[in-house]
């Protein structure tokens, strides 16, 4: 299908429209520098942001990235200052590479709204979900919710040793590699491992040392692979009740039903159903209409890093090929890594105009 | 206009190529003194020799200036993105034969498979403050297949030559490179990844979807196809 283009000038004016709304919900106007230093983003994101963002180097100020995101300014600035509770919203051009669809914009308008409030996540969450649902009722969108916070407390509360469950959480958002490791704690170790951690010299016929990773570097991670030899298996039933979690699917109020039912097995999800089940209330006195919310239990889990409990997309009905027309979440763990130490709770959410406009217009 | 025949202007890479175009029976010679680069094309008509760097190739295809040209399966997967809706690979000729891969440390006997590199990764970053740094100059090939293979808290720095040194002159802690028998990376100390290589790379000549296609730079190809024993 070609590629439908909206005049700027109508993206403009639909950004205008969901800025002022945003107004009205009582945030700060905010704006960020296009040119964003590239170390933090890198630091953050890894190596995959180049394939994503636009650098380009300066030749006093080191490498910089086109924008990719308004999120990390913002949260830093706030971080360095910024009052508590906190409402912001801002507009303005985001820049993508695209390696791999030449139909998709490399830049485009985002409109956003961000919440720092720490007093009551489940309200924060539920404002800032209504606040895009009421700016977007009049499109015709399919509309996905998840709970990152639900899969973390899953992962927590396995019964295997802490360096195991950090790998996990570490590369929840890498789903190739956590199923990879959630087999290889399953299996246990594979004899060729065995052997070398057995072996009376790993070093024998290992080479000079050579390089930053010292030898010591690498003696630590053998004696952790050896306490990790002698970890049991993890148990199968636990990783079906993984499984159950991840491949739910069902209208909002089901999904509860399942995953308190889930919560009896497995104590540890306990407290973040419940918060589940707390938000869906504030989106009912919101005016949600939970029986028809979808939930997903692995939703947010390729495309949103960083989100670490309740997250949600508006979807062109029917239209797979284009990106979320908006996209939100909680970003606990965001304002942690940027913070040096310091966390504060926040929640936030996208809009594009342009895809609004095109799903909003289309025949 | 004339079929424009990108190959490689020197080395054993422009003789492997001349020589296969032989057993064809096209003709591909330098003309002139040995230090000019021009050529010409005998027993087939209408063929125009273009001689030029390997690297060079990729983006003279991708720019549509050459209807076909002899480089590395690698280097056009890693100058043009998208590669196979610009250029198609007619003919895999059996030369040039290298591996990318990924090497550390022989030292690291912790370190065997991608699993254990990621693990590494974050023990690195955790201890010495910054992402682990792999030395490489294909930069889309290997960022593509450590996303795919989710590896994380790695950076990759460029390296144009002489890769295989930059871990003992510690700029980086591993490496990602071409190499056909190996012996560079023992040399230097460096043990290839057990997940087998990135990609395999040979010399192979490629069809621009891009240039000038009139008539008859069409019959010529036809021609080179007929030779080849190629049918579409």
């Amino acid at each position: 299908m070609p590629a439908r283009t909206i005049p700027k000038a109508a993206i403009l004016a639909e950004a205008a429209r969901l800025r002022a709304l945003f107004d009205d919900a009582g945030a700060m106007p905010v704006a960020t520098s296009i040119l964003q230093p590239a170390g933090a983003l890198l630091d953050l994101y890894g190596e995959d942001i180049r394939a994503r963002a636009f650098t380009t180097s300066d030749p006093l100020h080191g490498e910089q990235m086109l924008r990719p995101d308004f999120t990390v300014p913002v949260v830093q600035m706030h971080m360095a200052g910024g009052a508590d509770p906190a409402r912001y919203t801002y507009s303005g051009e985001v820049f993508r590479r695209q390696e791999d669809d030449p139909d998709r914009a490399r830049e485009y308008i985002q409109v956003g709204f961000e919440l720092f409030d720490g007093s009551d996540p489940a309200r924060a969450d539920a404002e800032v979900f209504a606040l895009i649902a009421h700016a977007l009722a009049e499109i015709p969108l399919r509309v996905a919710t998840g709970d990152i916070g639900i899969l973390s407390a899953a992962i927590r509360g396995l019964h295997t040793s802490d360096r195991r469950k950090a790998a996990l959480l570490r590369h929840l958002w890498r789903p190739t590699r956590f199923r990879g490791l959630l087999d290889r704690f399953a299996a246990g170790p594979d004899k060729r491992r065995l052997k070398l951690l057995h072996s009376d010299d790993p070093f024998r016929q290992a080479g000079p040392e050579i390089g930053l990773r010292s030898r010591a570097e690498v003696e630590t991670r053998l004696a952790a692979l050896r306490e990790d030899a002698q970890e049991p298996p993890l148990p199968k039933a636990q990783v079906q009740l993984l499984d159950d979690l991840l491949n739910l699917q069902d209208r909002a109020p089901a999904a509860l039903h399942h995953l308190q039912d889930l919560a009896v097995d497995m104590p540890a999800i306990f407290r973040a159903v419940e918060t589940l089940e707390v938000r869906l209330d504030a989106l009912s006195e919101r005016g949600i209409d939970i029986d028809k919310l979808d939930f997903e239990g692995s939703y947010g889990r390729t495309n949103m890093e960083y989100y670490d409990g309740f997250v949600f997309g508006f979807y062109a009905e029917g239209r797979r090929d284009l990106p979320p027309v908006a996209l939100g979440g909680r970003y606990d763990a965001l304002t942690r890594v940027l913070g040096q130490g310091r966390s504060i709770p926040a929640v936030g959410a996208v809009i594009r105009p342009d895809l609004a406009l095109l799903t909003g217009t289309a025949p | 206009m004339t079929l424009k025949l990108g190959v490689p202007s020197k080395g054993r890479l422009m003789e492997k190529t001349f020589q296969w175009f032989a057993n064809y029976g096209i003709t591909l010679a330098r003309t002139g003194s040995e230090r000019e680069y021009s050529g010409v094309v005998e027993g087939i008509e209408g063929v125009e020799l273009v001689l030029l760097s390997a690297g060079e190739v990729p983006r003279e295809l991708a720019a549509g200036r050459i209807h076909m040209g002899v480089t590395g399966s690698d280097l056009v997967r890693e100058k043009l993105p998208l590669w196979h809706m610009q250029v198609t690979e007619l003919a895999e000729m059996g030369f040039g034969h290298a591996d990318l891969i990924i090497a550390v440390p022989s030292h690291w006997v912790d370190v065997e498979t991608l699993d254990d590199l990621d693990a590494a990764a974050a023990a690195f970053r955790a201890r010495h403050g910054f992402r682990l740094r792999i030395a490489t100059k294909y930069h889309r090939l290997i960022r593509n297949y450590l996303r795919t293979h989710g590896v994380a808290d790695y950076q990759l720095v460029d390296s144009q030559g002489a890769t295989e040194g930059t871990v003992r002159q510690e700029t980086a802690e591993a490496v990602a490179d071409i190499t056909s028998t190996g012996e560079t990376l023992r040399a230097n100390h460096l043990r290839m990844l057990s997940d087998g290589p990135v990609h395999q790379s040979q010399a192979t000549l490629f069809t621009s979807m891009i240039a000038p296609w009139d008539d008859e730079a069409m019959a010529a190809k036809e021609q080179i196809k007929a030779r080849l024993g190629l049918r579409d």
